[in-house]
């Protein structure tokens, strides 16, 4: 039994390590920065997956108790990595992409991004979050 | 009640989170866990008005199940797009997709679900809250797409919010 968990931990290891290299090659070989965004947030998360899954297993078998901190580590990453690629892929509308160029919202207005209104962040924004529920 | 816990699964989910950071079950910090259950829901209440509801907890296990399978899977696909596609043969591509869903949470849900799952990375929403775009890496058929994240997630994710 000790050497179908061992076997099992590896392949873990060797899969999670292939996803994690295939994130960063697919950051270094796709064209342009909004294509670039798909490898990163797709691949590490299965690849650091894997790894995180093989060391759940191999503590649960070989250590002492199973360990859950695994499970947050990739509950946590699985909770930050669309944020991440949300925040990127608006700071890079924000430089390279024009009105004319996206497609129309189709709802008969801008997109949130590319707003005419004045932003969150001036003065007054506070108060406008909680009379407006904005 | 109400008042004291404005949002009662984040309350539950605190006290787990909390439980499982520490790996190590003592009444004591289950009494720890119990106190941020209760303080950082009030805490975030300024900034979370609305009290958010799901309708169907078993519904929402599922869901989760189908995301983590689709998850598994777009990796590969996205592997294979990196690995053997050459750049000239990609085909980029912005998709809007309507939505029908209308509390934050849900869309919040589904934007998320969107850039974990094949091939498609959500990039912003329209100011009214009514559309969603969403950059493809590989798509030679948008409206697919579009239909398939439809009918995939959105539909059982109204189902899920009230």
């Amino acid at each position: 039994m000790d050497l179908f968990i061992e076997i099992l931990v590896s392949a873990l290891l060797v899969i999670g390590g292939f996803f994690g290299f295939v994130g960063s090659y697919g950051l270094v070989k796709l064209p342009e920065p909004m294509t670039r965004l798909h490898a990163p947030t797709k691949a590490a998360t299965l690849g650091v997956g894997g790894v995180l899954l093989a060391s759940m297993i191999y503590f649960g078998w070989f250590g002492e108790h199973v360990s859950f901190h695994e499970l947050m580590i990739t509950m946590f990453i699985f909770l930050t990595a669309p944020v991440t690629g949300l925040m990127i892929a608006k700071a890079n509308i924000h430089l390279q992409w024009t009105k004319e160029e996206l497609p129309p919202t189709g709802a008969g207005t801008n997109w949130s991004t590319q707003s005419d209104r004045p932003s969150l962040m001036d003065d007054g924004a506070d108060s406008r979050l909680i009379n407006d529920g904005d | 009640m109400t008042r004291l816990f404005p949002h009662p699964i984040l309350s539950v989910l605190l006290v787990v989170t909390w439980l499982l950071l520490v790996n190590d079950f003592r009444w004591g910090s289950l009494v720890f866990g119990m106190i941020i259950g209760l303080v950082i829901p009030l805490l975030i209440r300024p900034y979370w008005r609305q009290r958010s509801s799901l309708k169907s907890l078993p519904k929402y296990g599922s869901y989760l199940a189908l995301v983590v399978w689709d998850i598994i899977v777009a990796n590969v696909q996205v592997a294979k797009i990196v690995l053997f596609k050459p750049n000239s043969q990609l085909q980029p591509a912005w998709i809007v997709i309507p939505l029908e869903i209308r509390t934050p949470e849900a869309i919040t849900v589904l934007a998320g679900t969107i850039t974990l799952t094949p091939g498609t990375v959500s990039c912003d929403l329209s100011e009214c809250g009514h559309a969603l775009l969403v950059h493809c890496l590989h798509a030679p058929d948008p409206q697919s797409v579009v239909v398939d994240i439809k009918t995939r997630y959105e539909s059982r994710l109204k189902e899920i919010f009230a």
